[in-house]
């Protein structure tokens, strides 16, 4: 069995630990490794019998989560006080928020940027207070600069001078020439406070901006850890509120994120034997493509299946953009090399 | 992949890959005398390929990748194999390992002591750690140093030494030529030729030893010692620490204890012979 299909079982419980033979973990440790996911095992398994050398390196890779999760929740307390004190609402979005909210998907999840979310009428103020407190541009290419202000969902990546630490400053979540326009000031004015103080999606729009992130905004790249995410999320949700699933519809509605929301689960069913509600357990045909891209990874690491990974490739840009403007963006780019 | 290879150096257990059989079989012939168990998963993947599936026949170039890889880096030839995969093994490391914290640096050891050279490429500190552990010493590294967070001990990473220019004539002339690797000529970064460690320290990679010494060699100049205020140890270590930042407290209490513990010097000297003098001078007076 592949590297990557063992990660999978591993990761959904439906297989032990100590049934793979010592040279198994090579391909479930590189396949982890790719996706993102290896402290996420090493959380997962904390308790499992392992072979000696597997066990010291997944209590490095916990060891490590954890410092990297102080060093995203410091720097979110970074962008707190630059723009708070100027009366800046400011939500947390992604890997940082789960942290913030000690979300079980967060136990090992590597946190790359710091995202956060501000109401459009606000991107320029915010933008303002963290290049005064010592952000600086990352992208000085004027045509990039240009499309990012006038088509994205996020201002151009800013990195910190000191620190070396990329934030992304969104307005909503997803770029603005996408087919789908969630409501994002209904995300912001629904937003609960974390016990630190902090600002993230209710329960039912962090669902939603997983899996847009997941399934409309993107190649699907790393999709394996944000699934995984999705399918944390739900269990979790669910579990302290039995009416979660009918929030998520709803909510999913108001999004325009309905048929996303429900391949997220119907994938996380799939993939991580995911508990669904009636009426979400359905059979999709077309959901095996998406899990032939998502498990598109060998024991070395690899990606494979080089066609299926062009095809999501333009598949994201089809959502993203309307054909025209995605034949200028192509064109602009390409000229460019 | 369709050559691959195992390779245990210190506490790292490596895979390595390549889309060629040679520089696998080099690698090998280098570490026949290293520990294999060829049953413990790997802590580190390296990958030698072809960017595209002719270039393994026509003008081939070896990318490197593994389980970290850096964006831009440029290929190397196929003659060159041996030292994309060096180079593959400790980008791994470099980024990867975190159970201790990384020095750039070389060592040797002696009665369970050792001493630390850290610089530059080019300042000497692998011939002069070659050369050392040809007499009394054992070679713990010459490329990277291990600090245990918790007890504080050095472990050694004894990797084949990388000879650079003049330093493989300096060693050709002292050691059995069965320890020498091929000649690469004519890298990025000149002329290179690997050193087996002797089989001693090969043995001994596992063991621990209590950092007596940090040195900071510079070749060069007349013969000269100028000790060096712990400030100044500190930042020069952590620029030569790849996983400082990365470990967070744990790194700064490890360095932090290595530098209040540890006497530190820097070093100026003409020729091999006075740089081994004055490590030798100046472990008399640390370990008396």
């Amino acid at each position: 069995m592949s590297g990557v299909r063992t990660l999978v079982d591993l990761l959904a419980g439906r297989r032990d630990a100590d049934g793979l033979a010592p040279r198994d973990w090579d391909g479930v440790i590189g396949a982890a490794r790719a996706e993102a996911l290896l402290a996420t095992l090493a959380h997962r398994l904390a308790d499992a019998a392992l072979p000696p050398s597997v066990a010291a390196l997944f209590a490095d890779q916990r060891a490590a989560a954890a410092v990297a999760r102080a060093q995203a929740l410091w720097e979110a307390e970074m962008a707190r006080r630059a723009i708070a004190p100027e009366g800046i609402a400011f939500v947390l979005l992604k890997g940082t928020a789960y942290a913030a909210a000690g979300l079980s998907c967060a136990e090992g999840r590597q946190i790359g940027d710091l995202d956060i979310l501000v109401g459009w009428h606000d991107i320029g103020r915010a933008e303002k207070e963290l290049i005064e407190a010592g952000w600086e541009w990352v992208k000085s290419d004027p045509y990039d600069d240009a499309y990012y202000r006038e088509h994205m969902h996020e201002l151009p990546p800013l990195i910190h001078k000191a620190r070396d630490r990329m934030i992304d400053v969104h307005h909503t979540i997803l770029p603005r020439t996408h087919r789908v326009t969630p409501d994002a000031l209904a995300m912001i004015g629904d937003a609960v406070v974390a016990d630190g103080g902090f600002a993230v999606l209710c329960p039912a729009d962090m669902a939603c901006h997983c899996a847009a992130h997941l399934l409309a905004d993107g190649d699907l790249q790393g999709g394996l850890r944000n699934l995984w995410d999705f399918h944390c999320l739900t269990r979790d949700f669910a579990a302290a509120d039995a009416g979660f699933w009918g929030e998520l519809d709803a909510r999913a509605a108001l999004h325009g994120l309905r048929a996303p929301v429900q391949r997220a689960a119907r994938l996380a069913r799939d993939l991580y034997g995911a508990a669904l509600p009636p009426g979400w357990n359905r059979r999709e045909p077309r959901d095996g493509w998406f899990v032939r891209r998502l498990l598109a990874r060998d024991d070395w690491g690899r990606p494979t299946h080089f066609a299926l990974q062009q095809a999501f490739y333009i598949r994201s840009h089809w959502l993203r953009m309307p054909p025209v403007m995605l034949a200028k963006h192509l064109w602009t780019k390409w000229r460019k090399g | 992949m369709r050559h691959s290879t195992r390779i245990a150096v210190g506490p790292v257990q490596f895979r390595i890959g390549s889309d060629w059989r040679a520089p696998i079989d080099a690698l090998d012939r280098l570490y026949a005398g290293y520990p294999k168990d060829m049953a413990r998963p790997a802590d580190a993947t390296v990958r030698l390929f072809a960017a595209r599936p002719w270039r393994r026949w026509l003008r081939p170039s070896v990318h490197i990748g593994g389980d970290f890889i850096v964006p831009d880096a440029l290929p190397l030839p196929l003659s060159m194999g041996l030292l994309a995969a060096e180079m593959g093994m400790n980008l791994q490391v470099a980024l990867g390992w975190r159970r201790h914290m990384l020095l750039h640096a070389s060592a040797v050891a002696r009665d369970g002591r050792a001493v630390i050279l850290s610089g530059e490429s080019g300042s000497g500190k692998s011939t002069l750690a070659a050369l050392l552990g040809e007499g009394a010493w054992r070679l713990m590294g010459d490329e990277f140093t291990l600090i245990e967070p918790a007890s504080g001990d050095a472990l050694g990473f004894p990797r084949a030494v990388s000879l650079k220019n003049a330093a493989i004539a300096e060693m050709a002339a002292r050691v059995d030529p069965a320890r020498l690797g091929p000649l690469l000529a004519g890298t990025p970064k000149g002329d290179i030729r690997h050193l087996i460690p002797r089989a001693d320290a090969i043995a001994a990679m596992h063991e621990p030893a209590r950092p007596a010494l940090i040195l900071f060699p510079r070749f060069g100049g007349a013969a000269a010692i100028e000790p060096m205020a712990p400030g100044e140890v500190f930042v020069r270590l952590t620029e030569a620490s790849t996983n400082y930042v990365a470990l967070g407290e744990a790194g700064f209490a490890a360095l932090a204890r290595l530098v209040r513990e540890t006497p530190a010097f820097g070093i100026s000297y003409p020729d091999s012979a006075a740089g081994m003098a004055l490590v030798e001078q100046l472990w008399a007076e640390a370990v008396r």
